[in-house]
This record gives C-alpha cells, structure tokens and sequence, in this order.
C-alpha cells in the first residue's frame, strides 16, 4: 500500500502517526498496535513502558519495517528523518537498517548467528553500508568491540557467540547495532537478561554512547527503575494503545492513569522506607483478540465506578492533561489529580 | 569457616526450623572417554546459616553464585557434597529416599518458571492432588474438596478444577505451583525466583499471596531472588551470595541502611532507582568485569577480582564469615560502614589495615 499521504513530512527526526499493526489470525483479528503516535528528537531518549502483550515489541520491529512481507496489516504513517516508511518497499526499508536505524534486542544468544564468529557478524553488517576491505571492517569491529568494554577485543573478535558471557554478548550485540552509526537506536529489554551489577554497566554503557553518537533511542522495558535512568520522555501502553504519555517527571512525579498509579504501586523501592504491602492491579494483562469494550483497561481498573457508565461503551481518547502530558481516561482531569495526591500518593510513600 | 567457630551467633536449635553448616556442592566436570574428572565447579562452597521459625529468609546474589543450588541442596533435590543439612531437628544431609519422603510433607519448593513446572498433560486438579496420592493421604472430605479449598487459598477459582495449565496466564500458573506446595501443610518452603518470570503487576499479586499465605498458614521461606526490591520487601533476614559463599548475612533493616561488605554494596548501588530526578546525583560502584567462574574461583576473598578495596591479605587469606555488629555477619578484611562494628571485630580490621599500609610486614 503506497499511498502518498496527504500530511507533510513532520521537522520531527521520528514521528509516528496512528500506526496500527494487526495480524489477522485463525481466532480474530489481533490488534497488537492499534492507534499509536509520538515524536522523538535526535539525542533524547524516549521509554516505552508495558507489560507483556502490550505491543511494545511489535512496534519497534514495526518501525524497523521487519513487519513487512509477513501476514501483519500495517496502517498509519511512520517518518524518519522526512521519510515514510509504512508504504516505502521492503528494500528501501533493507537500506536504512543498520545505518540510519538500528536494534538491540532482549536475547543476544538467539538474535546472533551460532556459526559465525561475533567479528564475522559486525564485518558484515558494517561492509553492506560501508564499501571497504574486509580487512578494513574487521578493523571497524575490533574498535567497536573495545568501546563497548570487551577486553582483548582483538582476539574476542574471533570468539564464537557461546564462548561469550551473557553480559559481554549483550555488549557484542551492541557493539554490531552501533557498527553503522545508526541515527535511531531501539533497545528491546536491553538489560531483562542480566544481572543488576552487569546491568549497571550496560545502562552506563547505552548513555555514553548515546551521548556521543547524537542518536536517538528507544527503549523498551517493563522496568520502571531502568526507565527513569534513561528517558526523557515515557510512553506507557496498554493493549495495543498510548494510555499515558509525558516527561519522566510527569510520569513518576504526576501520572494521571490508574494503570500508571497500579504500575508504580506494585513495584518495592529501594529508596523508599518499606511499604507494609504492595499495591498490585488486580486481573491480568487482556489478550489482544478479546481487548475489553470501550477502556481496554476498565476490568482492572478501581476507579470504573467513577466515569459515569463511559468506562465499558467509549474507547477513552488521549487527551493533553498539562504541557505535553497526554492521558487516556475517562475521568476527569481535577478528580486524576485529586485521586493521585490524596489517596495514591500518601499509601505509597507508606506511613 | 568451621561450623563450631559461628556457634556463638547460631540461634539455639529450638528456635531454628532449618540449619545449614558448612553446606558444600561441587559438581564434577569430566573429560574424555572414561569420564575422568578434570575439575569441579564450586557452586556452593561452604555455607552456613539458620532458617529461624515463621521467618523469610531472603537468598541474594547475581546468577551464578549458588543461591539457586543452596536451595535444591535444602529440600535435597541435589545430594550435598559435604556438610550438614538439619531440618526440624533431623540431619537430613544424606538420608535415604524412603526415609526423607515422610519428610517432603513438611518442606516444599516454589519454582521459577510457571510453564515448565507444570505437567502439561495433568488437570490442575491432578497437579495440586498429587501430593495427596504420592504421600498417600486420605483428606475426610476427599481429595476433590481438599484442593479445591486450596485453589481458593490462592485466589483461583475452585471451578477450575478440570482445567490444563495452558489455560491459565502466568500469573495464575505460579498460583497453581503455589497451590501444590501447599497442599499438605508444610512447614518449610523454599522458593527459587517465584516471582521473577512475571509480568510487574502480577509480581506484586504474588508477593502479596505469598505474604497472606505466611501469616495465615505460619510458614517459613526461604526465597531466592536476584531482584534487590523484592527480596527487601518481603524478607525478615538477608543472605548475599557471592561465587559459592554467603558474604553478608543481616536482618534486612541492617542490611539494605548499613551494608558492610563492598559487594553488598555494589549490587546495591548499581539497582535502577525509579526516580528520574535522582539519576544525575546518584553515585554508582562499577564493578569491573564480569563474575569469575565458579570452575576456578579466586584464592582466598573471592572478590577480590573486582573489589576496590582488595589489599595483599585479601588475595591470600580467606576473611571468614564472623558477626561483625549484632545479627550482622560479614566475611571481608576491610568492611564498609565500620561504625557500627563492634569492639572486638574493629581491632582486628583496624589490623588488616595496618598490614595493608605496611606492606613490609609479612602478613598474618
């Protein structure tokens, strides 16, 4: 489908506009992304925060474009860099990836090729965008190995992925994503697999490099800790759909949505005096062929009783609460805020 | 570290459900055609600890260091290589399969992975009942009511009954495990990352269920979780595990306000803090490198690879495992916040620092 939107190319560096990716399946139809929209500038760093089955996952490789060829339907428009690419070809898409935009994912052991060696892997990516010697790129991944931390890189280059460490193939991984510069980075769990100590590093690692490049990064997590060490804007999800969307700020200091307030809730802090009890949400993440009628949420939801009936018949809209600061929900702003400050806030700070 | 040197700290045997001393697992690594062993790998090498009576004992480390394996070599689904293992006042290091098996009523395990720690093929009623068959106990009401009181416990619904595992979420899964651990009333439960596989929201369910089931049913856990927060919040006293050893064991106020040993330390600041204005003050230990395999772990303080305190006497003596500050006990020559040590153990530090400032002198 290559029709010419009638919309100009935005000044964003990326911007998504009601993209929905659905995949028609035997038992429905399973609206994995449905309606979303953000933007995101050169050198910031947005955070993409769900549980799972929310549709994080699919709208990153989404942007990739590596939904493309396969059953899902694709609608909307993504820009990056002035370019559209939900109707761009699947080769044109090819030709951006690794250079203009790249990935991270959660599992390095299985997104990295057993047969090969780690070095083979980086030449190869960086020689696609790059016409240089072999000898020239495997120059190129012993530098790239040595800036991500792996000692000896100029024998590590030759390793196996197996013979690797988890945290030291995570970096790898990196080391392969960063090969090409990439103008877009997007981190898929980065950090899920690897212990806090190493996990530290990486974190560490991303920001440096991130700092250097000017890139700008996506990272998708069900961590709030490692999101607030990275983002300067979040966006949280929820079958398929935005429900809220602000500044890190925002989001810890001033969320409006009940599934952001469960969210916080449920988490034990470290630099908090222990609370006697968490504050889970109650119910399960929905399937995304049977998504709620009207707020995908409102079956978990405590606050149900207060939306006047809206809460099963109307699809709550994202409405702008403050600069920027956008919320799906059908109470109103005052009450949000009223119900944050008097009754969320006070219970998780403990008595 | 000798089990008769702690005797000192260890509570008296009444009061401790479970005591660990001196707990040993090496797995043989073997080489060639006649398997001949070229090596072991230490999992657990040398642990000691009590479980006390209705307390939750939190097991912490990074993956690797054994916490995992103590845990199995507790309920005994490993056979310890050395040491001694007394649960409820019976050594049950090396019993016997018939003889421990009146003994598993009493101490049960919650695993990490809610898909394959379930029989596919088994209902859910079948999976929670088969305690009941295997330990061969009849229920008056019969086993059906029995379980279905117990899937009620745990916050599922009893109708379920006839249901396969696939049919439930994950969340609803680790109920199920849950469940049958509790089905005969143990006393003693030993949870491997019970929670970690699971979604935030549904952690946060769990770990509450896990606190409800405690005070209701006056259970004892140990937990084993790598996740900092967690452990906090839902234990009484805390072990950290490094390569095969506790290094620090506190009740949990002492340990998370006061760590002493660098590690502890470490795991600690390197935790993401869900705070976004804190991230630009905040000071974080990086440790170098990655943790050292556990097939040829360093001589002496095993940390000493990574610690930025390590001085001569760390690479060539072993820093036992001693209570440095009441109910607080570190193994490391030279521990953090040492104010709150006490007397007699400060002498001894303020040696090692003597000797680690006067390399000339020989170490003791």
């Amino acid at each position: 489908m290559t029709t010419p939107s009638a919309s100009p190319a935005p000044g964003s560096f990326l911007e998504l506009r009601d993209l929905r990716i659905h995949f028609p399946t035997e038992d429905g139809l399973v609206k994995s992304v449905d309606g979303l929209s953000f933007k995101l500038e050169r050198g910031k760093t947005l955070g993409i925060v769900g549980e799972s089955g929310s549709g994080k996952s699919v709208t990153s490789l989404g942007i990739l474009g590596l939904h493309k060829g396969g059953r899902a339907k694709i609608s909307g428009e993504i820009w990056l860099d002035g370019e559209e690419l939900v109707g761009a070809s699947q080769d044109h898409v090819r030709t951006l990836r690794g250079k203009k935009m790249a990935m991270i994912f959660q599992d390095p052991l299985s997104s990295m090729h057993p047969f090969y060696t780690v070095g083979q892997q980086i030449v190869e990516a960086y020689r696609i965008h790059h016409k240089v010697s072999k000898a020239v790129a495997r120059k190129h991944a012993i530098d790239m190995l040595g800036r991500v931390g792996i000692p000896q890189p100029d024998k590590r280059v030759d390793s196996f992925p197996h013979e690797f460490s988890g945290g030291m193939r995570q970096r790898a991984m990196i080391a392969m994503a960063l090969s090409c510069d990439p103008e877009l980075l997007i981190a898929d769990e980065p950090t899920t697999a690897l212990d806090v100590t190493v996990q530290a590093q990486i974190l560490d690692l991303m920001l440096d490099l991130q700092r250097e490049f000017n890139s700008a990064l996506i990272i998708i997590t069900h961590d709030l800790g490692v999101v607030a060490e990275l983002s300067d804007d979040i966006l949280v999800m929820y079958g398929g759909k935005c429900i809220e969307y602000g500044a890190a700020e925002d989001i810890f200091y001033r969320p409006e949505h009940p599934y952001t307030w469960g969210l916080l809730g449920s988490m034990p802090r470290l630099d908090r005096e222990p609370t006697e009890r968490l504050l889970p949400i109650k119910g399960t993440p929905p399937s995304l062929i049977n998504v709620p009628s009207g707020c995908a949420f409102n079956p978990r939801c405590p606050y149900r009783e207060r939306t006047g009936g809206k809460a099963t018949t109307e699809v709550p809209q994202l409405v702008e609460s403050d600069g920027g600061h956008l919320v799906r929900c059908h109470m109103p702003r005052e009450e949000r805020r009223a119900i944050w400050e008097n009754e969320i806030k006070p219970m998780m700070e403990g008595v | 570290m000798s089990a008769d040197e702690k005797g000192g700290v260890s509570v008296g045997a009444s009061d401790a459900l479970l005591s660990v001393q001196d707990l040993k697992k090496h797995f043989p690594v073997t080489k060639g055609l006649f398997k001949r062993q070229v090596g072991a790998v230490r999992a657990v090498d040398g642990v000691s600890f009590d479980v006390r009576r209705g307390e939750t004992l939190g097991l912490v480390g990074e993956s690797g260091c054994g916490k995992s394996t103590t845990g199995r070599l507790v309920t005994r689904l490993l056979e310890p290589t050395g040491g001694k293992v007394v649960f409820d006042g019976h050594d049950i290091t090396h019993m016997t399969q018939p003889k421990i098996r009146p003994l598993r009523r009493d101490i049960q395990m919650i695993f990490q992975d809610p898909y394959s720690s379930l029989n596919p093929r088994h209902t859910v009623g079948a999976i929670v009942g088969a305690p009941f068959r295997i330990q061969g106990i009849k229920t008056e009401q019969g086993v059906k009511k029995a379980v279905q009181e117990i899937l009620e416990l745990v916050g599922l619904n009893p109708e379920h009954y006839n249901r396969y595992p696939h049919e439930f979420s994950g969340g609803q899964r680790q109920r199920i495990g849950i469940a049958r651990t509790l089905a005969l009333k143990p006393k003693l439960i030993i949870a491997d990352e019970p929670v970690s596989a699971l979604d935030v929201s549904i952690q946060a369910q769990v770990v509450n269920l896990l606190e409800d089931l405690q005070n209701e049913l006056d259970l004892t856990y140990v937990i084993v979780a790598h996740d900092l927060s967690v452990i906090r919040h839902i234990s009484d006293r805390v072990a950290v595990m490094y390569l095969g050893k506790i290094v620090e064991l506190a009740d949990r106020k002492n340990l998370y306000e006061s760590p002493m040993h660098p590690y502890t330390n470490a795991l600690m600041s390197a935790v993401p803090i869900p705070d976004p204005a804190r991230r630009k003050d905040r000071e974080r230990i990086r440790l170098q490198g990655d943790v050292p395999s556990p097939l040829n772990p360093p001589p002496a303080c095993r940390f000493h690879t990574r610690c930025w305190k390590a001085q001569v006497i760390c690479k060539t003596e072993e820093p036992p495992l001693v209570e440095l500050a009441p109910g607080h006990q570190v193994a490391c020559h030279f521990p953090e916040n040492a104010d709150k040590v006490s007397a007699s153990a400060a002498a001894k530090i303020v040696q090692n620092v003597d000797e680690a400032l006067d390399p000339k002198r020989p170490v003791a």
